[in-house]
């Protein structure tokens, strides 16, 4: 039996009838994790001592009887821009390279609450701006699929972990589709939470109005287990939702009869891949199939999303990433004075896509600037959740491709920035609107995965994580797994 | 040609809160540097603001004292600049939409009264210290975070102050309101209230604003005065001379006692304001309001009528004791026991304050609680000890902490009004001076005053002066 591809539910039946020990499992997956992680490279920093302790705490716990919950002793791994205590936290960059947090983030906490053995710390594109983790400071992480390919970004490290059998489940962070995107590319489920399901506190900022915290996993029970151990209000973030979380896992029923399922055809429009549209044009037909009723519709604004994306997220995160400055944490590079350090500092941490990103939500803020720009894409935003309002008055569901293409080569388009923002096209709206959406495996192109993103009314991920599980039950899409070569 | 100040004043006051404004660190003044600190203060990455629901609470508070409307939705925004003693490079403030606007406070000058225009109330999050350190190359400097997060009011007043007096009658005002309200300590030395001051001058009578300058660095009353009167001074001998007065900010120099150029308009700064997106926005209830408008204590100016209106005082004396919430609660309870307000009030305006500023005391920093202070005028009013001896007693008592009773007995202080005491010192007195008295039957009255005078000194002070002039007349 391959301990490391068992999902996190069929781990834990397994741990909860003693049939493996916590440790087991987590000596398997660091096995596995150097077996591989040389090829895929997803890992920044390793705590496999760490993994072993959190190990034999769960089966201490169970060897005196005690039950602490499915995820007890099921080893996963997080993106490096959750802080955890103790250990170093970069997001990638040079700026936090040798940063460790002195404290958890909230998500963390609830893990290691729930008994999750954590693994370490995966790569990302730094400061979780990009969509291929080419733009990781340290290296680029391949896709599983193909190891000449991108896993997606900026979560990629996540993904090919899960994909690659490296990490049972992981966490990401989404901003534009930092989950969903790469989820997409390796195959793999990865849902973006409504806007304030998730405490953000100790996600390291990006774009704090469009951040969201999500799982991913490989099927969609488990994104229900994860997420319903990671959702809930908390004190520590003012845009943390007070809701209570459902039961998600018991909302996974196989029964979609009924469901009104928008399909918008802007999704569909200019650099979509024939054969991604085929594959997803498919998953809808066999979602109609199995009895959830699909009509095409209109989100008229899908457009301008892009744009006043790359307004809004730039703008906050040239204020969120103003702290990196050499004074009190994280690298200085020292200069004759103070503002000579600044400028060292930065121009030495940051690499051209956080610069590019600081400069132009610089120039969005500027006096002069503000209204033409970002209170515009403010009021764009408010066009776009407004589109989504009038779809959800009809429909229970959109569905729509994750990406327009399947992974890209390493370096394809890594010279080219508007190019790679386009990856994003799909994704991106639905930050902007707030709303929770998960991608899952939904057929392949080119022996590419290729994803099927569901976008749910806010607060109703319990809707979402039907669908897909109903959708899941009826394919075999998300069984495959990689052979770690190149295509 | 004859020049006026236009002048209004954006005051900075520290709220002394149980907890910063975003996290639960303390607001405590001192304190060991970088030990009232939390990731979320120190702005760490991936750490979130939550507000603290009592700086809104004293926010309210102030806003209603000061007549502003409270907005119903207010909210929270990102002031953002580069400085080492800000950890995020951001400061939390509240921008276009503050908690309050459009209030006034009333200041008296030169028994003018005027009432002066508040336009608006924000709430904000302090800086830290910088330290700096001389040595070669410039030295270095160190950062103190402890006051980081600290809650800050920001108060604006209307341009509607006329010189360097009513701003300084403003400022003490202010003081004393927020004093009532108990949201601050308001130690300007210490920092917790601060002032900036815009000013500019033009023609007596003209409706037009000139050019103004903001003068920053006014750590004192003294120095908010002296550094307006040197900057209207500064402005008029340019406008005199044919010049314009340029556009900048200033800080005021103490040692020098001159204003200096900071920035010029070309270099001010963009602080690219933007809604904070890890804040919600407030909405502050109608009955939330009523509450606190509900709570609010008696404010000086009511009750600076009541001690007009209730006792009598003249309104200068009702207006210093009202001056300090401490004072006028002192005076409250020292005439609940001596009920003659007037002697009281001359009492606390003279030698209780006089004590109080010898020792820098505060007035609830009393080492004389009120009812030493009215068994000591009680003393006094049933002739136990003069006048004088009491101006002693109370020193006595603040050099002590004794009560009245306990020093006048242990030392025996007490008024001697017995005749037949007195008349051996008297007759003593008379029988030491002839040549006094033979002035004073030759007509010279001042030679009674010498008389009394070497009686009191006979008796340490202790004698009656109504009865041993009495007895000196009767034998002369």
């Amino acid at each position: 039996m391959d301990l490391h591809y068992l999902t996190a539910h069929e781990l834990g039946d397994l741990l909860q009838r003693r049939e493996v020990s916590a440790v087991e499992v987590t000596e398997a997956i660091i096995e596995r994790i150097k077996a591989v992680d040389g090829r895929v490279q997803a890992y920044l920093t390793r705590t496999a001592e760490e993994a072993l302790e959190q190990a034999k705490a769960v089966d201490a716990a169970r060897a005196r009887g005690e039950e602490p919950g499915p995820l007890a002793g099921v080893p996963m791994a997080l993106k490096d821009n959750l802080c955890t205590g103790g250990v170093r936290t970069t997001c990638a960059s040079q700026m936090l390279a040798g940063w460790v947090p002195p404290y958890d983030a909230t998500v963390v906490r609830r893990l290691k609450e729930a008994g999750a053995v954590i693994l370490g710390k995966l790569n990302m594109d730094e400061f979780a701006m990009g969509s291929s983790t080419e733009n990781s400071s340290f290296f680029p992480t391949r896709n599983p699929w193909d190891l000449e390919r991108v896993p997606g970004g900026s979560s990629g490290g996540s993904v090919a972990a899960v994909a690659a059998g490296e990490a049972c489940y992981a966490l990401g962070s989404d901003t534009g589709g930092s989950i969903r995107q790469p989820a997409s590319f390796c195959g793999v489920v990865g849902m973006k939470p409504t806007y304030g399901r998730v405490s953000r506190y100790g996600l390291v900022a990006f774009a704090s109005s469009l951040d969201q915290i999500g799982p991913i996993t490989r099927d969609v029970t488990d994104c229900a287990l994860v997420l319903g151990v990671i959702a809930g209000h908390d004190p520590s973030d003012s845009t943390s939702a007070d809701l209570p979380v459902p039961d998600y896992r018991a909302a996974l029923q196989p029964e979609i009869k009924g469901l009104k399922i928008g399909v918008p055809r802007e999704y569909f429009g200019a650099g979509i891949e024939p054969e991604v549209e085929t594959v997803v044009r498919r998953a809808i037909a066999k979602l109609e199939e199995m009895g959830a009723i699909c009509e095409e519709t209109s989100l008229p604004h899908t457009e301008y999303a892009l744009p006043a994306y790359y307004l809004v997220a730039p703008a906050e995160a040239s204020s969120n990433l103003a702290r990196y400055d050499g004074v009190s944490y994280g690298l200085r590079v020292p200069g004759k004075d103070i503002i000579e350090m600044y400028m060292n500092t930065r121009s030495q941490g940051f690499g051209p896509e956080v610069k590019r990103r600081i400069m132009l939500g610089t120039y969005a803020l500027s006096s002069g600037y503000y209204d033409a720009y970002y209170l515009k894409a403010l009021k764009v935003r408010t066009l776009i959740r407004r589109d989504f309002e009038a779809a959800f008055s009809k429909y229970d569901l959109l569905a729509t491709p994750t990406s327009p293409t399947v992974a890209f080569r390493l370096g394809e388009k890594a010279g080219d920035p508007l190019a790679m923002y386009m990856s994003d096209l799909c994704t991106i709206p639905v930050n902007m609107a707030g709303l929770p959406a998960l991608s899952i495996p939904c057929g392949f192109s080119q022996g590419l995965p290729v994803g099927l993103q569901l976008i749910g009314k806010a607060f109703d991920e319990a809707t979402l994580l039907r669908a897909a599980y109903a959708f899941e039950q009826a394919t075999e899409y998300h069984r495959r797994r990689p052979e770690l070569g190149v295509a | 040609m004859e020049y006026e100040a236009v002048i209004g004043l954006e005051v900075h006051v520290e709220l002394k809160t149980n907890a910063k404004a975003f996290c639960g660190c303390t607001t405590a003044f001192g304190g060991e540097p970088n030990t009232h600190v939390c990731p979320v203060c120190l702005g760490l990455p991936g750490v979130l603001p939550v507000i603290n629901r009592q700086v809104v609470e004293f926010g309210l508070k102030t806003a209603l004292a000061l007549n502003c409307q409270v907005a119903p939705f207010c909210k929270f925004d990102r002031k953002n600049y580069y400085y080492p003693d800000l950890p995020k490079n951001y400061q939390i403030s509240q921008y276009d939409l503050p908690l309050a606007r459009g209030g006034h406070l009333k200041i008296t000058v030169d028994g003018e009264e005027r009432v002066i225009g508040i336009t608006r109330v924000h709430m904000e999050e302090d800086a830290g210290k910088l330290i700096h350190v001389d040595g070669p190359d410039g030295g270095y400097s160190l950062v103190d975070y402890n006051r980081t997060g600290v809650p800050l009011l920001e108060i604006v007043s209307e341009p509607d102050l006329r010189s360097p007096a009513e701003a300084r009658a403003y400022m003490e005002k202010l003081r004393t309101i927020l004093q009532y309200l108990d949201v601050s300590d308001c130690k300007m030395e210490e920092g917790s209230l601060r002032c900036d001051a815009n000013v500019s001058v033009r023609p007596r009578g003209s409706q037009s604003f000139g050019t103004k300058t903001e003068v920053k660095n006014l750590n004192s009353f003294r120095s908010l005065q002296r550094a307006l009167e040197y900057e209207i001074e500064r402005q008029v001998a340019i406008l005199e001379s044919g010049g314009r007065v340029e556009q900048a900010t200033m800080a005021w120099d103490e040692n020098r006692g001159v204003t200096y150029v900071m920035r010029t308009k070309e270099e001010a700064q963009d602080y690219r304001y933007f809604p904070d997106p890890d804040l919600v926005p407030l909405e502050i209830d109608a009955a939330w309001i009523e509450r606190v408008r509900r709570e609010l204590p008696e404010l000086p100016d009511a009750r600076c009528r009541r001690l007009i209106d209730d006792y009598g005082l003249p309104a200068y004396d009702a207006g210093v004791i009202t001056s300090s919430r401490d004072l006028a609660d002192y005076f409250d309870r020292v005439v609940a026991l001596y009920p003659d307000a007037k002697t009281v009030s001359n009492w606390i305006m003279g030698d209780f304050l006089r004590l109080l500023n010898a020792g820098n005391l505060e007035p609830g920093q009393s080492p004389v609680p009120p009812e030493e202070m009215a068994s000591l005028l009680q003393l006094q009013k049933e002739g136990t000890i003069s006048g004088k001896i009491a101006k002693q007693v109370l020193e006595e008592m603040f050099a002590t902490g004794k009560g009245a009773r306990q020093i006048v007995e242990e030392k025996g202080l007490v008024q001697i009004s017995d005749a037949a005491a007195l008349t051996q010192i008297v007759e003593e007195v008379l029988a030491a001076n002839p040549g006094v008295v033979e002035d004073y039957r030759n007509g010279k009255d001042k030679a009674l005053g010498f008389l009394v005078g070497q009686v009191m000194k006979a008796t340490r002070g202790k004698a009656n002066p109504g009865l041993v002039n009495r007895l000196l007349k009767e034998r002369l």
